[in-house]
């Protein structure tokens, strides 16, 4: 059986080999931009259907950032809404025969892992500057500060390993199961799949939330507004 | 087979069937608790559900750390080479 951790490179451009996670990244990506730049083409404010289930989208990321970061989503809703979309149609690329999720490949978990680490340290330096940001690494006393920078590294990993686990495991099992019982059987599992690459694309959103708030220093407890 | 992989195939079964006990008992525990509180204050089970969430991903973790170290064991044991 193949192991799960290795990448098998399609072809080369030039020196760098291209694997199939990157091909399908790549195709994601094609398939989000031009779905994106398709819709936002026409936008009225007398919203068709269409515009009006995409701004559904738009409002539900919108009143989950402002749910768990206690802030209004204006900065945040670009990345957390990339996060979540890419990282759903990557878990959901299953459904398409033959091609496997590149979330289930190593190096683009770490990638998008590595996003969030950038963007904490991006959001809470433009929050508070860089003498804030450093600040926060003391938050609850100074003993704290070497926890806190291990922290800052663990949780990042935390994130990749998450990510892979749950998404390569899914297709592990799948794989598995297809070489023991030949049709129908693998279904009930893909389903299941289906469910936990939602949830999984639904947690690392909200992580990389909770992780940026708690670099800008958003997580106070804020006067709630009397409805 | 020598005994290196025996012990490393031994070892990741080990690994994956103990590490699953823990996660398996806390995220039952954490249901439960969750499902108390929503029966308790069911207008506040969009936070309830939000947060058990993402504990439960925190929980889940260990169990996929110890799947890893399973996965590392069986296909890239740097003692097998």
């Amino acid at each position: 059986m193949m192991s799960p951790l290795a990448s098998v490179p399609l072809f080369h451009i030039g020196p760098v080999p291209v694997t199939e996670a990157v091909v399908a990244t790549w195709g994601i990506m094609a398939v989000l931009v031009a779905g994106a730049a398709l819709l936002t083409r026409r936008l009225k404010l007398d919203a068709s259907a269409t515009q009006t289930a995409f701004e559904l989208i738009v409002e539900t990321v919108d009143s989950q950032i402002r749910d768990t970061m206690d802030a209004e989503p204006g900065p945040y809703r670009g990345f957390i809404g990339t996060l979540f979309v890419f990282i759903f149609v990557a878990n959901w690329t299953t459904l398409i025969p033959g091609v496997e999720p590149p979330t289930a490949h190593l190096e683009t978990d770490a990638a998008l892992a590595l996003l969030v680490f950038v963007a904490i340290i991006w959001f809470g330096v433009r929050a508070s500057g860089i003498g804030g940001y450093l600040a926060t690494f003391a938050t609850p006393s100074l003993v704290m500060v070497p926890l806190n920078l291990v922290e800052s590294v663990t949780r990042t990993f935390s994130l990749l390993v998450r990510l892979f686990g749950n998404v390569m495991s899914g297709v592990f099992v799948i794989g598995i199961v297809l070489s023991l019982a030949g049709l129908l059987v693998p279904i009930p599992l893909m389903a299941l799949d289906l469910l936990t690459g939602a949830v999984q694309a639904y947690i690392f959103a909200i992580l990389a939330m909770v992780f940026i708030a708690a670099g800008t220093g958003g997580t106070k407890p804020k006067e709630r507004k009397s409805q | 087979m020598n005994w290196l992989a025996f012990c490393s195939i031994i070892s990741a079964a080990i690994a994956v069937s103990f590490g699953a006990i823990g996660p398996a008992l806390a995220e039952g525990r954490a249901v439960a608790a969750a499902m108390d509180a929503i029966a308790r204050q069911p207008e506040a089970a969009s936070t309830i559900s939000r947060t058990l969430f993402v504990g439960l991903a925190m929980i889940e973790t260990m169990a996929i750390y110890c799947l890893v170290i399973a996965l590392l064991l069986l296909f890239a044991n740097p003692l097998l080479k």
